[in-house]
């Protein structure tokens, strides 16, 4: 018990200095003073926690964010022949001018600062209030850190079918940056959305997405994480999903330090379905990369996904930690996930935890995971047939990604991500 | 069965069965008591009680020092928690930690003077001590090969070994096979070489204490090239109440040898949980092969959770040398909280290690048991097949790791871990740890959690079976795989106790 005392006597003196954000109505004050109160009581995370055993978070608890060379690239922005309402933070700070009108048919968009401000706002029902949720029967106390300290966000309500994606851009420009970020989106009953996030955002992230989705509602989500930049992330995902509704994620992300992208979901109304899904491609010693999923099945019939792909070189390292929990009385529940890492060379490793928690018969739940090296006689197959040899290995690493890349919906976005992972493929030779 | 009380019934099964099912279960036919005169040492522990039992085994002084370390250690360290098992707290200081027949205070010096009421408890508990052919009460033994198989007991009544059968035959090839207090008198060479250098005192909690108050257990050495010409097997029997067992079993397969090891093990029904810690080290050297199986059939407590074993046993073999083999297969039917990971240490090059296991759990037991593989030498393989069953409100864990560490190029794992669930107030669940650090192994788990089929259940009641035989069924070809690891005489036991754990749990 020492340890935990010591945990949280480290964490007392970190926050010591530490205020939330000023100028938000009762309730947001509220919501933050209560989350910061949270994490004193949990204590941050360190290595020795059982659910940071892959990855050491020091580098995220840390008073100062470690230093990232800015990255310019000529490459053409991603999703940029998409018609969108562009939404663009700099460092993690709004950017008025360089981001479109916040208006588009079936949306509300508001930033952050504004729905905190005024007294009674839908967002309140929200915000901090899913993060909170998702605290057991783990705590995720980085979650409850952006909580309190968010500096900046977007709350989006979303009352028809909205005709075009939101886009949220983060661009990186100064290499000490420490951004927080928390957004809210509130999917109406039968209403739908598409988001889509890319960019690196920061030396440093801490971003949290809620989303609650209403009966019949669809939430749809695609985001790329930045290229080759050496930025760090935590991100976290807390969804909450009604009946007959539909929660689809796709997180791609090339290279990064070290990312850590946890996604809570519950799902509480019957016949409801969620996919999640990520492909990530690394290399070098430095990069790790770390997919922490967990699925709560609370409803009927409910049918979720989770499918994870790796690609991993030079030494570098993939987690993965997913979880699917179906509660007593979650009959008819049908859970598949996968988890895959295909390692180019002896130093890379994959470290996973795939995990099933069933307390309810009559359910379908499996889970597989694997790690291997490329197939020599599929390899050798190829270059028999004239392919070269890269291009053979290239081909066979995109037929391995392809389950995961099948997950995006809209064909135009995978595309456009598909031809960034060749790109991305092309260059790491 | 109160689990059955509240379980809806399903359609299509009638009240009948449902009653008949109810008299059937709880129905633990191990939960005698033998009623014979014990000699207690007081209960609780502390260095008094740990050079207590070393003097009552006549142990030399590195022992006793060896045990008061790990009892030093033992005291600085805290109980695991991280385990899918509730129960509550152990009092350590009200156990009583050594606990032997009077009429043993002399060692026998065969088996014709050991006591007849500690002989009939065996016999009745279908092992009897007896130099004969096949193990008997088991049924279908009888059609053996005409040849005959020879199994030799080890038979262990609370803290003390009672006897030990075909010690004769065995010394004849080389194999030395005893009680470990026995080994530790006459083999003190073997037993300091080896002891602790699998499973170390400081490895957990219950390890710990076992090395510290261990009372006996069984003792086996194959000597190099030799194919031990018998099973072996040693059975556990706690009788003694408020007795905790702690028993210490060593296996040394050298060079080139095989052997084939057999455990079971139950206790009597008792409204109190009992304390089982038992450590098993194997230690198989280049060429040689251990097969250990186990069917663990400790009462499992009644159907409201009063009373049972908690069987909370480290095993482990460390395969050293190069081509080396080990297979552990465990039947896990009985134990009110089941902690257990038997595990292979694959060190030596294509040395290879395989784990079957069945957990069946009904009524309010919790088994949370797995394995570890850790892969450190190349081309070594390691094959994972669990089986785990959840009836009534108990819940099933299986907890497994399979590590393949930089070096061990060319390394291969296959896990498979199924669960089954029967009703709708059990839990089943895996927490599975993969680790890969090289790019030429292959690792792949796959996991399963189903209902039994109505497809494969409608089939079989269609063919005139009724509702019970059906599941019987399903769930038997649901462990084949892992019944047919099981030596023969244990897979006909296992069979019926398959189909004794299930009954009553329809619906």
């Amino acid at each position: 018990m020492a340890l935990a005392q010591l945990k949280i006597d480290t964490t007392a003196a970190r926050l010591a200095d530490v205020d939330v954000p000023q100028g938000a109505a009762s309730w947001g004050n509220a919501a933050r003073a209560d989350a910061l109160a949270r994490v004193r009581q949990m204590g941050l995370p360190t290595k020795r926690d059982e659910y940071w055993k892959y990855t050491d978070p020091a580098s995220l608890t840390a008073a100062d964010a470690p230093e990232a060379a800015v990255f310019k690239s000529d490459e053409t922005p991603l999703f940029d022949a998409v018609d969108r309402v562009k939404i663009v933070f700099v460092d993690g700070v709004f950017d008025a001018d360089a981001s479109d009108d916040l208006q588009a048919e079936g949306l509300e968009i508001e930033r952050l600062s504004d729905a905190m401000a005024t007294d009674i706002h839908w967002a309140k029902d929200i915000y901090g209030v899913l993060e909170a949720r998702g605290q057991k029967p783990v705590e995720r106390p980085l979650a409850t850190l952006n909580t309190a300290l968010a500096t900046d966000g977007v709350v989006i309500r979303v009352t028809g079918k909205a005709v075009k994606p939101v886009n949220f851009i983060y661009l990186h420009n100064d290499p000490s940056s420490d951004a927080i970020l928390h957004n809210v989106v509130k999917v109406e009953a039968g209403a739908e959305m598409t988001l889509l996030e890319t960019g690196p955002a920061a030396a440093r992230f801490s971003k949290l997405l809620e989303v609650d989705v209403a009966d019949g509602g669809k939430f749809n989500h695609v985001r790329a994480q930045g290229r080759d930049h050496e930025r760090r992330a935590v991100t976290h995902c807390f969804a909450r999903i009604g009946a007959e509704s539909t929660f689809k994620s796709f997180t791609l992300t090339f290279n990064g330090v070290l990312t850590r992208n946890e996604c809570v979901l519950e799902i509480v109304g019957d016949d409801a379905v969620a996919h999640v899904a990520g492909v990530c491609v690394g290399d070098g010693k430095d990069f790790h990369h770390d997919d922490t999923v967990f699925i709560t099945h609370d409803a009927l019939n409910g049918e979720s996904r989770q499918v994870f792909k790796k690609v991993l070189r030079n030494g570098a390292t993939g987690v993965f930690q997913g979880k699917i929990l179906v509660k007593e009385g979650a009959q008819k529940t049908d859970g598949y996930q996968i988890s895959q890492s295909l390692l180019l060379d002896d130093d890379s490793q994959f470290l996973a935890k795939p995990e099933l928690e069933i307390y309810a018969d009559d359910v379908a739940c499996s889970h597989g995971s694997t790690s291997g090296a490329i197939d020599e006689t599929a390899l050798f197959y190829l270059r028999s047939r004239g392919v070269p040899h890269d291009e053979a290995r290239n081909l066979l690493t995109l037929s391995f990604l392809a389950e995961a890349l099948a997950e995006i919906e809209d064909e135009a976005l995978a595309d456009d991500l598909r031809d960034r992972l060749e790109g991305w493929l092309a260059r790491h030779r | 069965m109160t689990a059955l009380d509240t379980v809806e019934v399903k359609e299509g099964v009638d009240q009948e069965t449902v009653d008949a099912v109810k008299e059937l279960s709880g129905n633990y036919k191990y939960g005698w008591e033998t009623e014979i005169e014990m000699d207690y040492a007081p209960k609780g522990v502390n260095t008094d009680i740990v050079r207590l039992i070393s003097s009552k085994n006549k142990e030399p002084e590195w022992m006793t020092d060896w045990r008061l370390s790990a009892f030093a250690r033992w005291e600085k360290m805290d109980e695991p928690t991280w385990a899918m098992v509730n129960y509550p707290d152990i009092d350590f200081q009200d156990i009583y930690y050594y606990a032997r027949p009077k009429s043993m205070e002399e060692k026998p010096k065969s088996l014709d003077e050991v006591d007849p009421k500690l002989l009939a408890t065996y016999e009745k508990l279908g092992i009897p001590l007896k130099e004969q052919m096949i193990l008997a009460g088991v049924e279908g033994a009888e059609d053996a090969p005409a040849e005959g198989r020879k199994v030799a007991v080890d038979a262990v009544f609370d803290s003390v070994s009672v006897g030990t059968t075909f010690q004769k035959e065995l010394e004849k090839a080389g194999v030395i096979f005893c009680s470990i207090s026995e080994a530790i008198e006459k083999h003190p060479e073997l037993v300091k070489k080896y002891l602790g250098t699998v499973v170390p005192p400081s490895d957990n909690f219950y390890a710990t204490l076992n090395s510290a108050v261990f009372s006996d257990g069984s003792f086996v050495y194959i000597p190099p090239g030799v194919r031990c010409p018998m099973e072996l097997s040693t059975y556990f029997r706690i009788n003694a109440e408020n007795t905790g067992q702690f028993e210490r079993t060593l296996i040394i397969a050298d060079k080139g040898s095989y052997v084939s090891y057999l455990e079971g093990c139950t206790a009597p029904k008792r409204d109190t949980a009992q304390l089982h810690a038992a450590v098993v080290e194997i230690i198989v050297e280049e060429d040689a092969e251990v097969k250990y199986s186990t069917v663990q059939n400790w009462y499992p407590g009644d159907e409201d959770g009063n009373g049972g074993i908690y069987n909370f046993v480290t095993k482990r073999a460390d395969c050293r040398g190069d081509r080396s083999k080990v297979m552990w297969t465990q039947v896990e039917t009985g134990s009110a909280v089941t902690w257990k990971y038997p595990s292979c240490i694959l060190r030596g090059d294509d040395s290879q290690g395989e784990f079957y296991s069945i957990a069946i759990a009904n009524n309010m037991q919790q088994a949370d048991t797995g394995t570890k593989m850790i892969h450190l030498g190349k081309n070594t393989k390691s094959r994972i097949v669990s089986k785990g069953i959840s009836a009534g409100k108990a819940q099933n864990t299986y907890r497994g790791l399979v590590s393949m560490h930089p070096k061990a190029t060319k390394s291969r794992n296959y896990t498979q871990c199924d669960s089954l669930l029967i009703g709708d107030k059990c839990g089943a669940h895996t927490v599975p740890y993969i680790e890969v650090k090289n790019n030429s192994s292959r690792v792949e788990h796959e996991a399963t959690t189903s209902k039994v089929d109505d497809d494969q259940l409608f089939y079989c009641r269609s063919r005139g079976m009724d509702e019970e035989e059906a599941v019987a069924l399903v769930v038997n070809g649901f462990c084949k795989e892992v019944l047919q690891a099981l030596p023969m005489e244990f897979a006909m036991e296992a069979q019926a106790l398959v189909a004794i754990s299930l009954e009553g749990s329809v619906g």
